[in-house]
């Protein structure tokens, strides 16, 4: 009977396939840009979509003020307000997501390839006194003051390290990402409304099916997140094809030191990668709030690994190869998990990673963000 | 030069400590009971009882009443008995099994405790109950229902309810009799608790099983399994599993057109985690639990402590606490006489008359209750005999 599942439910597969996976690439994304640019796996890049996620939630229910139910139903919105409701969530999210990314670079990164500045130090000066804080005090006011009192002489003294420009050895990003992804994913833990739970999101479109393609319904939900993750990409393939500051991601990528010389700012170009893939981040956030309604603390962690598998499966670096990855594992998962059984999905999917990097070691469509052509 | 390789090390070290705290925050720790409400102090304890149970995690919705239970018993007893007042000691795995064994490790370190409620989850318990035996530490349990606990033969192991062997069979019972359906349709969770529920409804509802299928309780999307139900379009479809899954694939089984009859064991039964959260899609769910709603006195007495009704368990701990509590104040001294006592215990709880048989089950466990969720709130429907 399981063998025939397939046949019966394949289009239905593939359609939640697909939307699963774009979601998936538009994190990929995150991880590739920034892999292209210094060949560093940023892994706190799945907490930079979990504060999407959170920025989605907060915009849904604090500045839209929409309720979880009304009347013990689904909070509807139509025509024009639901436009507004989207578009102004999508923002909040790529904002959230985007400026995470870019304290995230500056404060974890940055000063590890001894170019930290007075906001890193700052940023890290006042993490410290909060986090020291903890250890006399449970009161959220405190140590709040506390920290911002520590803040001042510490800055002060992480700027006086960070002048000396040392470099860290490559190890020592990845042990920062690490840890950065661990805090954000805590920080995420402590601070909401109740501690570790999941939210639900307000869900505010009305998840109509549109047309039943062979019996499977496409519903509005995946559309969206179709069109939303396809000109998403279109725009950034754009920007890094056709701008200055896309030349200047390409030829870092390429070459840093080279690009250096040649007067691009490599800070401020990575800073311009870090941002990009943070507000992709962000609107895969949208887009999964607006199909699964929800979201947690740890929800970026089996999102991220299976992100970073499908960065790596469609070619690490390479941009489109991360669009063909996403979508690969996605329907990798769904058809797996429909011929073997659920419980077998993750085992489907890096079966497939396995199988492609075997023949093919640099992905699908091999590493080339550094290639002249993308 | 070499101050500022000071200030560098200083630097260095409280960025670790950063890290550290941040992902160390709540694990494994034990703290005394912070108690809610109306605590009466105990100052010179003669003796502790410990809990283990998800205080924090993915469950810890079912955790709480846990706790509320446990602490409303020792503070009823402490105010009764100010002389000789006991305290409790709570240790959190965030049920998870991988955590257990550390944590049942401190438990037995600590001399002050002779006796344990718990362990919460049916993982967690099969994973620290080994040392408890080795310990001879008498455990209580009055959640953890997996029906294999107890072919590995523990000597210290009590459980005060029906077990999954009882739940399971007991599940398909009222599927078959009560609701008649032509197909029933099996989804688990993979974890001990959610798979052996699941298979012990499978093994019970026989041929009428039309589609199964796992999921994994991590993922978000359920797609897989949501797909296979529609396309087999079962009457019924039975879930193994905890409450934040259940509304995750209530949600994504009503989303894609599924009208089948949902039907949940006790892990399910959480007003919050499973009935809020889904909201309509939970609306008609009919959910399975050993446990039973307390007697009227307890019902007012858990009002008054938390201002709200007693949840899932919380019965089933308010007895297993007085257990322990009234065999410290029978004079037993160490863990050896606990136990003892424990074996031969015989007295009357809310929940039940309270007698264990030689293998640690409750002798009178044989019935579950239904409840059903209407107008988003979980109420009780009938007993299952």
């Amino acid at each position: 009977m399981r063998d025939w599942l397939i046949y019966r439910t394949f289009w239905d597969l593939t359609v939640s396939g697909v939307a699963l996976g774009l979601i998936y690439a538009l994190i990929a994304l995150g991880y590739t840009m920034v892999y292209g640019v210094l060949r560093l796996i940023n892994f706190a890049h799945s907490e930079i979509f979990m504060v999407g996620t959170f920025g989605v939630l907060i915009s849904l229910t604090q500045v839209f003020g929409i309720n979880l139910f009304e009347d013990g139903e689904y909070p509807y919105r139509s025509g024009i307000a639901l436009v507004m409701i989207l578009i102004g969530s999508t923002v909040a999210a790529m904002v959230v997501s985007g400026a995470g990314a870019v304290v995230l670079e500056r404060t974890a990164y940055r000063p590890l390839r001894g170019a930290g500045d007075t906001f890193g130090a700052v940023v890290l000066a006042f993490l410290t006194g909060l986090i020291a804080s903890f250890l006399f005090t449970d009161s959220m006011m405190t140590n709040l003051m506390i920290a911002a009192v520590i803040t001042g002489p510490l800055a002060v003294v992480y700027v006086r390290i960070f002048r000396k420009g040392r470099q860290a050895p490559r190890l020592a990003f990845l042990i920062s990402a690490i840890g950065a992804s661990m805090a954000m994913a805590e920080a995420g833990a402590t601070w909401g409304r109740d501690e570790r739970v999941m939210y639900k999101t307000p869900r505010v479109l009305e998840k109509k099916v549109l047309l039943n393609f062979y019996g499977a319904d496409v519903r509005i939900d995946y559309v969206i997140v179709a069109f939303g993750a396809i000109l998403m990409m279109t725009a950034l393939l754009l920007f890094v094809n056709r701008t200055r500051l896309g030349r200047g991601i390409r030829a870092v990528a390429q070459d840093a030191e080279t690009a250096r010389i040649l007067g691009v700012n490599v800070n401020s170009v990575i800073l311009v990668t870090f941002l990009l893939g943070g507000a992709m981040a962000g609107g895969a956030a949208m887009m999964f709030t607006l199909v699964y309604d929800q979201t947690r603390f740890n929800i970026g962690f089996l999102l991220g690994v299976k992100s970073f598998t499908a960065a790596v499966l469609g070619g690490i670096g390479n941009i489109k190869g991360a669009l063909l990855g996403g979508i690969v594992l996605g329907l990798a998962e769904n058809y797996g998990s429909a011929i073997f059984g659920g419980q077998w999905k993750d085992v489907i999917a890096f079966i497939v990673l396995l199988v492609v990097l075997m023949f093919r070691p640099t992905g699908i469509l091999g590493e080339s963000l550094g290639k002249a052509r993308v | 030069m070499k101050k500022s390789n000071l200030l560098r090390a200083g630097a260095v070290l409280v960025s670790l400590s950063f890290v550290v705290t941040a992902c160390g925050g709540s694990d494994d720790e034990a703290s005394d009971t912070t108690a809610p409400a109306a605590a009466a102090t105990c100052d010179n304890p003669v003796a502790s009882i410990a809990l283990q149970f998800p205080e924090t995690g993915d469950a810890a919705n079912l955790g709480a009443p846990m706790l509320k239970g446990a602490t409303l018993a020792i503070n009823e007893f402490n105010a009764a008995n100010p002389d000789a007042c006991v305290t409790l000691k709570t240790f959190d795995t965030q049920g998870d099994p991988a955590k257990a064994p550390a944590v049942a490790q401190s438990v037995i370190d600590d001399a002050t405790i002779l006796g344990l409620i718990g362990p919460g989850f049916s993982g967690e318990s099969l994973a620290a109950l080994p040392l408890y035996d080795e310990a001879g530490l008498a455990t209580i349990t009055g959640s953890a229902t997996n029906a294999t606990i107890q072919e590995q033969g523990f000597k210290v192991f009590h459980r005060i309810l029906a077990n999954d062997a009882v739940q399971g069979p007991a599940v398909a019972k009222y599927i078959a009799e009560t609701l008649k359906p032509a197909s029933v349709g099996i989804i688990d969770d993979a974890s001990d608790y959610g798979k052996g529920l699941a298979d012990a409804v499978k093994a019970a509802a026989g041929d009428s099983v039309v589609a199964t299928d796992s999921i994994d309780p991590k993922a978000a999307d359920f797609s897989a399994a949501v797909s296979k139900m529609k396309d087999a379009n079962p009457e019924v479809i039975f879930f193994g599993g905890y409450y934040g899954e259940a509304a995750k694939l209530s949600t994504q089984l009503r989303d894609a057109g599924v009208e089948s009859t949902l039907v949940f064991g006790d892990g399910v039964k959480d007003q919050a985690g499973y009935a809020d959260a889904a909201g309509p899609a939970a609306e008609g769910a009919l959910i399975a639990c050993p446990c039973k709603d307390g007697s009227a006195d307890f019902t007012a007495a858990w009002q008054a402590a938390y201002s709200e009704v007693p949840g899932t368990y919380g019965a089933e701990y308010y007895d297993a606490a007085n257990v322990l509590l009234n065999i410290i104040k029978a004079g037993a001294a160490d863990r050896a006489a606990v136990l003892a006592a424990v074996k031969a215990y015989d007295a009357a709880g809310i929940t039940k008359q309270i007698k264990f048989t030689a293998n640690g089950e409750a002798t009178e466990a044989s019935t579950i209750y239904m409840y059903k969720v209407t107008d988003g709130k979980i109420t009780y429907v009938a007993d299952i005999k």
